[in-house]
């Protein structure tokens, strides 16, 4: 047995030493920053375009973990990220008030729409009320696929129903996917089902869809994205000179001129409008 | 069908014409599982071996453990490594969290008991005999568990297979645990997921269509060893 300990101690000892080569000085030197935001600013490629230009710009190194608004918010209360770039207002001024974030910016805006197929067996094309829109979706019991998984558009969506007076939960028109926009929208498309989408994950995926947008311009489908640096009060681990760095740079004149020109040159139109020092009201 | 074919095209376009960005996730997928593979390998022989030969109370209940361990999803994983890595978690001080090395020490957790069991099985299918006659003859504990696991060889490279297979296919710790940053934890599983969200099937195809060639080369290698000599 004596030599098993032993050959288990070099072993532990390798490995030991393989974690700590690994890991290369950048974790001590405060250079990296963890981003934690929500598929969306992924999936339409904005976030390619714009954390290279931060990265060469101040020498930080961006590591971008895209998960939903929720779990974004989640691993911010927990201080597991430095800086959040989301889209859930309601929850976003929970986590202020739980003093979880300091300065929370608005950075840009663009709005979700119902999607659903060219058919459209509910009949809600062009109807102004989203509301409206998804109750008669509803009444008339066809699919409706929902993000379930406490993002920004799952929120938006839930107070959809609300407005609505509506209860989808558990009834059969109802289904969720717990996946990411970009996936849910694959879903809806496959099963001919209708669902809420943001306009720029929408568009960046239109080609292989064969959906087309059933409902939008109502000012409750408004999508708005902030800025949250995680309070370095509460959590002393986080990185809040890069964190600010961050969010400063996003809301730069020259990177929301950015903003609002992005995916014009590839879908004819912005996926994002720039919103930084505009009036907040959310 | 068309959109598998014009995958399969890409996959070819992008291995020949060294697309930066396709060969370094493929490097990183190989460099991560072949290093977790081979951490694996220490444990899982070691602790395989010992539970062969040695006989104790509880044995029983340690080989189901580990045969559990075998069919453990990679997602548990990832979500336990995750939770300890966390800066404010019990190993958060080596900020390892959204580093390849995470991605290693996940994968390494994941094929750890698929090696240890594979090695276990044959290691405990030596005929008995063949541990007296070599301890009769003069050799020391030690002499003798060496020689058993080189009788044991060609199985064991069954197990090196089975946890190379095993983690570089796998996604759902090296997505949580790695995050799948682009150009430093992005591997090829989990940028394969990352592209089918976009849409871009062709791409996630042609993903797929390379992880599967380097698997292939590599297992053809390893079945190439194995088969060389064939067991008496």
């Amino acid at each position: 047995m004596k030599m098993l300990n032993r050959s288990f101690l070099v072993i532990m000892a390798l490995f030991v030493a393989a974690i700590l080569a690994g890991s290369p000085a950048s974790a001590a030197d405060g250079k990296n920053l963890i981003l934690a935001t929500t598929t969306s600013t992924q999936d339409t490629g904005l976030l390619d375009l714009l954390n290279p230009m931060f990265e060469k710009k101040t020498g930080y190194f961006v590591k971008t973990i895209a998960v939903g608004s929720g779990q974004a918010m989640a691993m911010g209360s927990k201080g597991e990220a430095d800086v959040l770039l989301v889209h859930s207002p309601a929850a976003e001024k929970k986590f202020m008030e739980e003093g979880s974030g300091v300065n929370r910016k608005l950075v840009m805006h663009n709005d979700f729409i119902i999607v659903g197929p060219p058919s459209d067996p509910a009949g809600v094309k062009g109807m102004k009320s989203a509301p409206e829109a998804v109750k008669q979706i509803a009444a008339k019991g066809a699919l409706f696929l929902s993000r379930g998984d406490n993002s920004g558009t799952h929120a938006k969506e839930k107070d959809l129903w609300k407005k609505a007076g509506v209860n989808p939960e558990g009834q059969k028109f109802y289904q969720q996917t717990g996946l990411g926009m970009g996936q849910t929208l694959n879903v809806a498309a496959e099963k001919k089902g209708y669902t809420l989408a943001d306009r720029g994950t929408y568009l960046s995926l239109k080609k292989n869809l064969g959906m087309d947008i059933l409902v939008d311009g109502d000012k409750t489908l408004l999508n708005i994205y902030h800025v949250i640096v995680v309070n370095p009060e509460k959590f002393p681990k986080v990185n809040t000179s890069a964190a600010r760095a961050y969010a400063d740079f996003v809301v730069s004149k020259d990177v929301q001129a950015i903003i609002g020109k992005f995916g014009v040159d590839k879908y004819g139109s912005p996926l994002f409008f720039p919103d930084a020092g505009k009036p907040d009201n959310d | 069908m068309e959109l598998i074919l014009e995958g399969i095209r890409k996959a070819i376009w992008l291995l020949f014409t060294f697309d930066p960005e396709v060969l370094g996730i493929t490097w990183l997928s190989l460099k991560v599982s072949g290093l977790a593979t081979f951490f694996s390998l220490f444990i899982g022989i070691s602790l395989g071996t010992v539970v062969a030969l040695a006989r104790f109370p509880g044995r029983r209940l340690v080989v189901s453990l580990i045969n559990t361990g075998m069919g453990v999803p990679p997602v548990v994983v990832g979500l336990f490594v995750t939770i300890f890595l966390w800066r404010n978690g019990p190993l958060g001080f080596f900020e390892l969290l959204y580093t390849p090395t995470a991605i290693i020490l996940a994968q390494a957790v994941i094929a750890t008991p698929i090696v240890a069991g594979i090695s276990l099985a044959s290691i405990q299918k030596l005929p008995e005999a063949l541990r007296l006659q070599i301890l009769a003859l003069g050799a020391t504990r030690i002499q003798m568990v060496r020689m058993l696991i080189r009788e044991a060889r060609l199985p064991l490279l069954a197990a090196v297979m089975a946890g190379f297979g095993g983690v570089i296919s796998e996604v759902g710790a090296s997505i949580m645990v790695g995050g799948n940053i682009k150009g430093y934890t992005r591997v090829l599983t989990t940028a394969t997921v990352m592209e089918t969200g976009k849409g871009n099937f062709d791409i996630a195809i042609a993903l797929g269509v390379i992880l599967l060639i380097f698997t292939f080369c590599i297992n053809a290698i390893l079945t190439g060893i194995q088969q060389r000599e064939r067991p008496r």
